[in-house]
């Protein structure tokens, strides 16, 4: 029996429960990853996961099911059958599904070299050696990691979708924590929780971890006798890893369509994007130009494929400073009176497909960070996140940085800790007055959402940018 | 289909065969969980699943692995365990298994709860939004079953079940929400025309908000928004990791906390369905971490335990490398109700709820955050006008400090916290002064 016969009894089940439609993702996952804390190995993990999820409309919801045992596709079919059925007691209007072409494929992510058939051992001594030198440059606390995911999955639908991937996700990261008399101070390379791709092992090793180890543990230590990061307004200049969270809280969760309909309002929150105004609402300025798009070769977010079956596209959410798209799958572009879906994901079998970022991102500027730095007489820069919070609606929102520097009469003065800015989202956007060309795809593996929660990887092409006018320095 | 049991002694069976001298320990866990999500007042996402898995952690030669799997052939995943277990890296602080224990006690397990059907939460639901009379409604309803068994090649055997069910929903109107929740150990403990009436309530009474200006002011916290407090507490205070590392504000022995302040972790209190031991074979009892304002304890597993010269308090935490973190925690009531709190208040808030709150310095715990789901000025003791949101940047434990509390509510309520982490039992919080530093328009 393949993977498509057990989905196909899982499929025929729920139709015959009295679907008018149904799915069913039979998928395995591999992960592994392993933590090292001041020169010695922390842990080493390998997880397997394997299962059936099967998705049922009935009416005007969703009954989903999983297992993991295929044996029980039938069952599990007709499970999550009668349980679209059972939401008849608090029923809504219908749904109906978008079209979507039938497509029979087959799809595998880039990967020059398998992240799990590395040596155990060479993995190790990376981290263990990356953790020595922070250490031996006067860290108080030395981490590092690596993540791998090694995802194959079968997808068949009563519409006749018949499609197999084979995606490989992987990535790493150090940090440096400083201990002072009040506080601590952490920097990290190359980003908060590292840096992940839909990409191999070279991936790891292009990020050349132990070069680095030494540059962040330095400036953790400086850090806790930096002063602190003035308090008030000014130009702020972000280095691309911050914009990467700028760009994935206050842009891509706001254009999730099923957040926009209301369908994440109790959890995740809504929007405060209003659908009559699609085409027309001004989201920042004529620099900012965001584009949804999953085929980006090695970007966290990439997939042949989405989990409706629907394949990969490129479009603007933001054009020259209008929003013009969102993030939507099957139903929940039906609603709106959308042509287009692509963007829904589950992060396991055992979870339901729901709309996710794929990879949203910015598309170059004219400027370098260089130039930005130059044409600046007095501003903040900061890189790297350290918190970030903003509000249900995506609107109102604070972020914190592992680092900051003066800027003055256009070069980078006195290092500052603790720096933070906080803003309003179309306001802040609209300020952009300079934006670089060195875009890198971030990617980002642990975007919670959803109820019972799910984890996503998304990713985010982003670069450093200049804002007009911004409240940095707030402190408790 | 065999039992969590038998699937534990089966695959450490194998183990012991396959691996011979390791220590090695098994965790099977079977865990069947419906969850009924309802949002613009009817029910749009309906899920279950019913999910075995099995854990595996092998210490030998030095060397420690952990593995876990979903799939049934437990050969094959005791063949791969015996494949990485001499990759594994050299783990030069492995705490040892856990000895042979028994359970401090049973825990409940309501079968009613167990075996509720997707028909049994939507009547919840319903009741839900029939009460909020019109109001837009969203949130779940959710049961959780689980069934677990541990088992160690040093003798230790300990099995267990439970149940839980609870329901989080909001009512909201011309972009004003508000929320209530609650949690229990049996379905039937559940109201969810109650709860639906409670959210409904801050809807009523939050017509229209005005924006206040930020700054320092006195505020009342329902049980919704201290769940926020604690669990930032939990996970970033009362956590062997983050406190061996110095990396937590708290200090063992001192008076940190007001005096009307203590704080427990019991997976025996308020019939929650709690589960009775860790991720490492522990069991776990009731601990104490805030004693009358005097931090009192820290939440160890074995590891953190072995690193700070403590036993473990059966805190394993399976998730993420966070470290050990309290499970199922409660700030002991007071005496004071809502309405005495309301009316001793001379100027300040009243806030249901919090939202998205990040620390920004782990050492002093200041939190960014914002408030949600209802706020009220409150003027001369009476509730006097809705307010907008505001952010707020905070020291959760200077806000805590002696002479900052200026009274804890007598009726608690348990909830689960968002992260899915833990539960949370709490009462209201009246506070001297709270740090708001943004308005809902920046």
């Amino acid at each position: 029996m393949t993977y498509f016969d057990v989905a196909e009894a899982a499929v025929s089940a729920a139709l015959a429960a009295g679907a008018r439609y149904a799915d069913a993702r039979v998928m395995h996952k591999r992960y592994e990853t392993m933590t090292a804390r001041n020169g010695d190995i922390d842990e080493l993990t390998s997880d397997e996961s394997a299962g059936i999820g099967v998705r049922a409309l009935v009416g005007s919801s969703w009954g989903f099911f999983a297992v993991p045992d295929a044996e029980k596709a039938k069952q599990a079919g007709a499970r999550a059958a009668e349980i679209a059925k059972a939401s008849a007691r608090v029923p809504g209007k219908a749904i109906d599904l978008i079209a979507a072409e039938v497509n029979t494929a087959s799809w595998a992510s880039e990967c020059a070299i398998d992240p799990i058939g590395v040596a155990l051992s060479d993995k190790g001594d990376l981290l263990v050696h990356a953790t020595k030198a922070m250490g031996e440059h006067g860290a108080d606390l030395s981490e590092a990691l690596y993540q791998i995911w090694d995802t194959n999955k079968w997808f068949l639908s009563s519409e006749g979708h018949r499609i197999d991937q084979h995606i490989r996700e992987c990535g790493g990261g150090i940090s440096a924590t400083s201990l002072g008399e009040s506080e601590s101070q952490r920097r990290s390379y190359p980003s908060y929780r590292g840096q992940y791709g839909t990409r191999g092992w070279e991936l790891v090793n292009e990020l050349d971890l132990l070069a680095h180890a030494p540059r962040i543990a330095e400036e953790s230590r400086a850090l806790l006798d930096a002063p602190l990061c003035q308090s008030g307004e000014t130009t702020l200049i972000l280095g691309g890893e911050q914009m990467c969270l700028q760009i994935h809280e206050s842009v891509g969760h706001a254009i999730e369509l099923d957040r926009i309909l209301g369908w994440e309002a109790a959890f995740a929150g809504t929007s405060w994007l209003d659908l009559s105004r699609l085409g027309s609402l001004t989201y920042g300025s004529e620099f900012m130009n965001i584009i949804i798009d999953a085929s980006i070769p090695g970007a966290l977010g990439s997939f042949g494929f989405d989990d409706e079956g629907v394949p990969a596209t490129r479009r603007h959410a933001v054009k020259n400073g209008t929003w013009v798209g969102v993030l939507a799958g099957r139903d929940s572009a039906s609603v709106a009176g959308l042509d287009y879906a692509g963007s829904v994901r589950s992060d396991g079998w055992a979870r339901l497909p729901m709309v996710r970022m794929t990879n949203v991102g910015l598309e170059p500027g004219p400027h370098t960070l260089e130039e930005i730095i130059a044409s600046t007489e007095d501003g903040i820069y900061m890189e790297n996140n350290r918190s970030w919070s903003i509000d249900d609606k995506r609107l109102n929102f604070q972020f914190g940085c592992e680092i900051g520097y003066e800027v003055k009469g256009g070069k980078l003065g006195r290092l500052v800790r603790n720096p933070t800015y906080t803003g309003i989202g179309p306001k802040f956007w609209s300020s952009m007055d300079m934006l670089s060309s060195e875009i890198v795809n971030w990617g980002t593996p642990n975007c919670g959402k959803g109820q019972p929660a799910q984890v996503g990887h998304t990713g985010h092409p982003a670069a450093p940018a200049r804002f007009q006018g911004v409240r940095v320095g707030v402190r408790g | 289909m065999r039992t969590v049991n038998e699937i534990a002694e089966r695959v450490l069976d194998a183990a012991r065969k396959a691996l011979p001298g390791a220590e090695i320990e098994v965790k099977a866990d079977r865990s069947s969980v419906g969850l009924t999500r309802f949002a613009n007042s009817y029910i749009h996402q309906n899920v279950a699943e019913d999910t075995t898995s099995v854990s595996l952690r092998v210490h030998r030669d030095g060397r420690t692995i952990a593995l876990s799997t979903t799939t049934g052939d437990h050969a094959a995943f005791v063949q791969r365990a015996a494949a990485l277990a001499e990759l594994g890296p050299v783990d030069a602080t492995w705490p040892g298994l856990s000895r042979a224990q028994p359970l401090e006690r049973e825990v409940s397990h309501d079968e009613a709860t167990a075996a509720a059907t997707a028909q049994d939460r939507a009547s919840l639901v319903r009741d839900f939004v029939e009460a909020a009379g019109g109001l837009e409604a969203a949130g779940y309803c959710r049961t959780v079953a689980w069934a677990g068994a541990y088992r160690n090649s040093a003798g230790q055997a300990l099995d267990a079940a439970t149940a839980s069910a609870d329901m989080d929903g909001i009512a909201r109107s011309d972009g004003v929400d508000s929320v209530a929740r609650r949690l229990s150990a049996r379905l039937s403990d559940l109201d969810g025309a109650a709860l639906g009436v409670r959210a409904a309530s801050g809807v009523h009474s939050s017509a229209s908000p005005e924006e206040l200006p930020p700054g320092r002011y006195e505020v009342i916290f329902e049980p919704e928004a201290v769940s926020d407090l604690l669990n930032i507490l939990i996970m970033y205070g009362f956590n062997g990791k983050v406190f061996n590392e110095g990396r937590s504000f708290a200090a063992l022995g001192a008076p940190q906390f007001d005096p009307s302040i203590s704080i427990n972790d019991d997976p025996f209190a308020d019939d929650i369905g709690a589960k009775p031991f860790d991720n490492e074979g522990t069991s776990r009892t009731r601990l104490t971490l805030v004693d009358s304002g005097i931090t009192a304890a820290i939440a160890h597993d074995r590891r953190t335990a072995r690193e700070a010269g403590a036993r473990s308090t059966g805190h394993s935490n399976p998730g993420e490398n966070w470290g050990p973190m309290a499970a199922n925690v409660g700030l002991t009531p007071g005496t004071a109700t809502l309405e005495s709190m309301i009316a001793s208040m001379e100027r300040g808030i009243l806030v249901r709820d919090l939202w998205y709150t990040r620390v920004l310095d782990p050492r002093s715990l200041v939190v960014t955050g914002l408030t949600r789901n209802g706020a009220w000025l409150v003027e001369n003791g009476e509730i006097v006008k809705p307010v907008r949101n505001f952010r707020f940047t905070q020291s959760y434990p200077n806000a805590l400090t002696p002479g900052a509390v200026l009274g804890v509510g007598s009726v608690p309520i348990p909830q689960a916290s968002r992260r899915e982490l833990n539960t949370l039992s709490c009462p209201a919080l009246h506070l001297a002064s709270w740090n708001f530093t943004g308005g809902a328009s920046g």
